[in-house]
C-alpha cells in the first residue's frame, strides 16, 4: 500500500483531479472553446493532408523567413490571450464598486493580471520583435540565412514551449498570483506554496534560453554575414537597432536566468536568498530582476525605432535624416539602459545620493530618444509623404510616444515617484510607451513587410480601421488611468469603495472595447486581404518603392533570398541600385549552398518542456527522464555532421526565370 | 576584408562583360563562419550568470545567521589541491590543442583524456567538500551565506560536469571523424569553455575561499 502511494507520488507529483478547474465556469468555457477550436484545426489538417507539409516546411524548417513568420503567428495568438486578460481586468474594475464584487474572485483576478503582464512582454512583444528581426535582418544585410540556422529553429521552439506552459497553467493548475515580476517573499514557498510561481519560473526559463540563443545568433549574423561593401555605417537602421537589441539580450537575459534560478532554489531546496529569515534579502531579487527588466524594455523598443526609421524614409521618399546621429543615439540608449534600473524602486530607501544618480541617468535617456524623434520629423520635413497604413501607425507613434516619454521623465524625479510609485499613473505610463512604441511598430511593420513575406499587400481599408480603433481606444483606455493615478489609486486592485472613481474606469473599459475592435479589424484585414490576394498581388518585389536590400528580391523571396550576393556601395543600397539603373542578372546562376532542415530543435525543446512540466508538478520521474532525454537528444544531434546541401543550379535558373516572367507582367 | 570582396566583385564584372549592374553583385560569396564568435558571445553571457552569483555572494556572504562562517568551515589545503587539479587540466588541454595543430589524432585524444581525469578529480574533491559541509550541518539551507556559497561553487561544478560530458562526447566524435574542420572547431570551443571555467575558478578561489577565511 505504502509502496503504491509512493509510486503515485513519483509519477504524478502534486497533480491530481483537483488541479483541473471544473468549478470555474469562465475557465471551463474557455477550455471547451479551445478544445473545440483545436480539434477543428486538427481535423482540417488531417482532411487536407497538411501534416506532412506542416512538419517538413514549417516545424523542422531552419529557413529564417519561415521561422520569422512562425514567431509572428505565435505573437498574434498570444496577443489574443493576453488581450482577453486585459478585457477581463477592465471589465472587473469597471463593475466592482461598493456592494458589487464584479465577476472575478481575487484569487482569479490576481492570476489574470500576472498572466497579462507575463504574456504581453514575453510571449507577445518578444516573439513579435524577434520575428521581425529574424525575417528582415538577413535580407537587409544581403545574407541567405542566419549564422546558426539550427539554433534559430531551436530558439523558436523553446519560446513556443514556454508559451505552451503558460497556456497549460490555465487549464491544469493555476498561474502565479504575484504580478509579472514575482517579487519575493510573496513568490517564495511560504507566500505561494502552489504551482503558480513554478509555472512562471519554468516557462520563463525555457523561453529565456531561446531568446538568449537567438540573440547570440543574430549578433553573429550581423557581424559576420553582411554583404560585401556593407560597412557598419552603411547598415540599414533597422539592422543597427537589431544589433543593439541583441547585444542587450545577450547582456541582460543571463541575469533573468540567474535570478529565477535563485528563486527556484529558495522554493525547491529551501535556500535563503530572498527569505525573511536566516540572512536572506528580498531586495536582492528586486535589484537583479530589474537589472534584466530595464534593458528588456529597450530590447523591445529599439527594433521598433528601426521599423519607424525604415518606414519614415520609405514613405517620405527620402534618405533618413541624421543617419549617423540615429546610430549613435541607439548605441547610447543601449549603454544607458543598464544604468537606470533602480528607478523602478526609488521607494526601496537607498538614500538621496543613489536615487539622484538613477533619477539623472533616467532623464538623460530622453536626450538620445528625443534626437530620434527630431530625426524622424526632419525626414518628413519637405518629404513627399504617402499616408499609407504603415505611415499612419508611425505618426500615431510619434505623438503617443512623446506623451509617454514625458510622463516617464516625470516619474524619474524621485520625490514625484514617491507619490506615484505603483499607482495607475505608472500603469498608464508604461502602456503609453509600450503600446505607442512597440505595438504600433509591430502593426506598422506587419503592414509594411507583409507583401514581402506573402506576395500580396494587406487591405488598406481594414488597416485604417484597425489603426483608428487602436489609437482612439488607447487614449480612452489609458488617459483615465493617468487621472486615477494622480488621485492616488494603486495598481492591481480588484475592488473599489469610492463610487466617484467609477466613471473613469468605465471610460477606460470603453477604450479597451475600442482596442478590441482594432484587433478585430486586424484579423478581418488578414482574411479580407487573403480573399482579395489576386488584386493586391505584388509582382515587383518592391511595392512601396522602398530603399533597403530586402526589396530587391521577389515577394515572397526564394529560399536562397538572393541568387547572387549583392554588393553594397551606399546607405539604402536598393535605392542606390535603382537610381543607377541596376538590371537584375538573368544568367550565370550557380548551385547555392544552404542549411538542411532538422527535427532536432523541435524534439529538444519538447523534451525540455516535458522536464519543466515534471519540475512544476514535482513529478520527479518525468523531470528526471526529461532531463536525461534532453541531454541525450542534444548529444545525438551533435553526431549529425551532414547539415547542409546544395540547391542545384538548374533549380535556381528555374526560380529566377519565373521571377523574370513575373516582373514582365508587372511592367505591362 | 571588404577589399578582397570588392576585388572579386570586379572579377565578376569582368566575367559578365561591361554590364554596369555587375558592380552590384558577386558571383560567389562565402560569408565567414561565425561559430567561434557565437561561442565567445555565449561564454560572455555565461560569465554574466557568474557575475550575478558573485554579486549575490558579495551581498549575502557575511550573512551567517548565527551559523558557521567561512573562516570556520573552509579547508584551504583541500581547496589548494582542488585548484591545482583544475589549473593543471587547463595546461593539459593546451597540450591537446598543440597536438591538434600538429594533426596528431591519438595524442590529442590522450591529452583530452588526461584533462578529463583531472577535471573528474576536481569534481570529486568538490563533492567531498560539499558532503562534508552538509554532514556538519552547514548545508545550503543553514544561512544566506551558505546558500550563496553552495550556489556559486555548485554552478561552477555543474559547468565542469557538463564540460566533462562534452569532452567524452568529443572523444567519440574524434575517433569517428578524425581532425576534420568541424571537429577542430569543436575542440576550440571546448578549449575556450574549459579555460573560461578556469578563470571563473580563480575568481571563486580568491573571492570566496581566500577572502572568506579572513576574519
Amino acid at each position: 500500500m505504502l509502496e503504491h502511494l509512493d509510486l503515485t507520488k513519483l509519477i504524478f507529483g502534486r497533480l491530481s483531479w483537483d488541479a483541473i478547474p471544473f468549478h470555474e465556469p469562465i475557465l471551463l468555457g474557455t477550455f471547451i472553446m479551445v478544445a473545440l477550436g483545436g480539434l477543428t484545426v486538427l481535423a482540417l489538417l488531417t482532411k487536407f493532408r497538411l501534416w506532412g507539409p506542416l512538419w517538413r516546411d514549417w516545424i523542422t524548417s531552419i529557413d529564417h523567413k519561415r521561422i520569422g513568420i512562425m514567431y509572428m503567428i505565435l505573437g498574434v495568438v498570444m496577443l489574443l490571450r493576453g488581450f482577453a486578460d486585459a478585457l477581463m481586468m477592465r471589465a472587473q474594475q469597471a463593475l466592482s464598486f461598493g456592494d458589487a464584487t464584479g465577476f472575478l474572485p481575487p484569487h482569479h483576478y490576481d492570476q489574470v493580471f500576472t498572466a497579462h503582464g507575463v504574456i504581453m512582454i514575453f510571449f507577445v512583444a518578444m516573439p513579435f520583435v524577434t520575428g521581425l528581426m529574424n525575417y528582415i535582418v538577413p535580407m537587409q544585410i544581403g545574407a541567405r540565412d542566419v549564422s546558426f540556422p539550427f539554433l534559430n529553429n531551436f530558439s523558436f521552439w523553446m519560446t513556443t514551449f514556454g508559451a505552451v506552459l503558460v497556456m497549460a497553467s490555465l487549464f491544469v493548475g493555476e498561474f502565479a498570483r504575484t504580478g509579472w515580476l514575482a517579487y519575493p517573499p510573496l513568490s517564495g514557498i511560504l507566500g505561494s506554496p502552489d504551482v503558480g510561481v513554478d509555472y512562471y519560473i519554468w516557462s520563463l526559463q525555457i523561453a529565456g534560453v531561446g531568446t538568449l540563443l537567438s540573440g547570440v545568433n543574430l549578433i553573429a549574423t550581423i557581424v559576420k554575414m553582411r554583404a560585401p561593401g556593407m560597412t557598419l555605417m552603411k547598415m540599414p537602421v533597422f539592422t543597427w537597432t537589431a544589433l543593439c537589441t541583441n547585444v542587450l539580450i545577450v547582456a541582460a537575459f543571463p541575469v533573468l536566468t540567474a535570478v529565477l534560478a535563485l528563486l527556484s532554489l529558495d522554493r525547491y531546496v529551501g535556500t535563503n536568498f530572498f527569505s525573511n529569515d536566516l540572512g536572506g534579502n528580498a531586495m536582492m531579487y528586486v535589484n537583479l530582476i530589474w537589472i534584466w527588466g530595464h534593458p528588456e524594455v529597450y530590447i523591445l523598443v529599439l527594433p521598433c525605432f528601426g521599423v519607424y526609421s525604415e518606414i519614415v524614409s520609405t514613405f517620405c521618399g527620402k534618405r533618413l535624416f541624421g543617419y549617423t546621429s540615429m546610430v549613435y543615439a541607439t548605441v547610447v540608449i543601449t549603454i544607458l539602459s543598464y544604468l537606470v534600473w533602480l528607478h523602478h524602486f526609488f521607494t526601496m530607501g537607498s538614500g538621496a545620493s543613489v536615487n539622484s544618480f538613477f533619477g539623472i541617468t533616467t532623464m538623460i535617456i530622453s536626450i538620445p530618444t528625443g534626437a530620434k524623434i527630431f530625426n524622424w520629423l526632419f525626414t518628413m520635413y519637405k518629404g513627399r509623404i504617402r499616408f499609407e497604413v504603415p505611415m499612419l501607425w508611425t505618426i500615431g507613434f510619434m505623438v503617443t510616444f512623446v506623451i509617454g516619454g514625458m510622463t516617464g521623465v516625470l516619474l524619474a524625479v524621485p520625490p514625484a515617484d514617491f507619490v506615484l510609485h505603483n499607482s495607475l499613473f505608472l500603469i498608464a505610463h508604461f502602456h503609453n510607451v509600450i503600446i505607442g512604441g512597440v505595438v504600433f511598430a509591430v502593426f506598422a511593420a506587419i503592414n509594411f513587410w507583409f507583401p514581402k513575406a506573402f506576395g500580396y499587400k494587406l487591405d488598406s481599408f481594414w488597416g485604417k480601421c484597425s489603426f483608428w480603433f487602436w489609437l482612439v481606444g488607447f487614449y480612452l483606455a489609458f488617459m483615465p488611468l493617468y487621472v486615477l493615478g494622480l488621485m492616488g489609486v494603486t495598481r492591481r486592485l480588484s475592488h473599489f469603495e469610492d463610487p466617484s472613481l467609477q466613471i473613469w474606469f468605465q471610460v477606460a473599459a470603453l477604450g479597451a472595447v475600442l482596442i478590441a475592435l482594432g484587433i478585430g479589424s486586424f484579423i478581418i484585414q488578414l482574411v479580407v486581404s487573403y480573399l482579395r490576394r489576386d488584386q493586391l498581388r505584388d509582382t515587383t518585389g518592391d511595392p512601396w518603392n522602398a530603399r533597403t536590400l530586402e526589396w530587391s528580391t521577389s515577394s515572397p523571396p526564394p529560399d536562397y533570398n538572393f541568387a547572387f550576393t549583392p554588393v553594397v556601395h551606399d546607405n539604402d543600397a536598393w535605392a542606390d541600385m535603382k537610381k543607377n539603373g541596376y538590371q537584375r542578372p538573368q544568367q550565370g546562376f550557380v548551385a547555392i549552398h544552404m542549411p538542411k532542415n532538422t527535427a532536432a530543435g523541435f524534439v529538444i525543446a519538447a523534451l525540455s518542456a516535458a522536464m519543466a512540466f515534471g519540475l512544476i508538478w514535482q513529478m520527479w520521474l518525468l523531470a528526471g527522464l526529461g532531463f536525461v532525454a534532453t541531454l541525450v537528444a542534444i548529444i545525438v544531434h551533435t553526431f549529425n555532421y551532414k547539415r547542409d546541401y546544395y540547391i542545384p543550379a538548374d533549380e535556381v535558373v528555374r526560380v529566377e526565370a519565373a521571377r523574370t516572367r513575373q516582373l514582365a507582367t508587372a511592367h505591362v | 576584408m571588404s577589399k578582397s570582396h570588392t576585388a572579386s566583385a570586379g572579377l565578376a564584372g569582368a566575367s559578365a562583360g561591361s554590364n554596369p549592374s555587375s558592380r552590384y553583385y558577386v558571383l560567389e560569396h562565402h560569408p565567414e563562419n561565425g561559430t567561434l564568435l557565437g561561442f565567445w558571445l555565449y561564454l560572455m553571457s555565461d560569465c554574466l550568470i557568474f557575475a550575478c552569483l558573485f554579486a549575490t555572494y558579495a551581498v549575502l556572504g557575511r550573512s551567517y545567521a548565527a551559523g558557521p562562517s567561512g573562516a570556520e568551515l573552509f579547508d584551504l589545503p583541500l581547496v589548494a589541491v582542488n585548484t591545482s587539479l583544475l589549473l593543471l587540466s587547463s595546461i593539459t588541454y593546451g597540450f591537446a590543442m598543440l597536438e591538434m595543430q600538429k594533426k596528431r589524432l591519438n595524442s590529442t585524444i590522450a591529452w583530452l583524456l588526461v584533462t578529463g581525469v583531472l577535471g573528474a578529480g576536481f569534481l570529486s574533491l568538490e563533492l567531498y567538500e560539499f558532503a562534508h559541509l552538509i554532514h556538519e550541518g552547514a548545508g545550503p539551507q543553514r544561512s544566506a551565506f551558505l546558500s550563496s556559497f553552495f550556489t556559486l561553487v555548485g554552478t561552477h561544478g555543474l559547468h565542469v560536469s557538463f564540460g566533462l560530458v562534452w569532452l567524452v562526447t568529443l572523444v567519440f566524435q574524434l575517433k569517428r571523424h578524425g581532425l576534420n574542420a568541424a571537429n577542430r572547431r569543436r575542440l576550440q570551443c571546448l578549449s575556450m569553455f574549459w579555460h573560461f571555467l578556469d578563470v571563473v575558478w580563480i575568481g571563486v578561489f580568491t573571492f570566496v575561499y581566500l577572502m572568506g577565511v579572513l576574519p
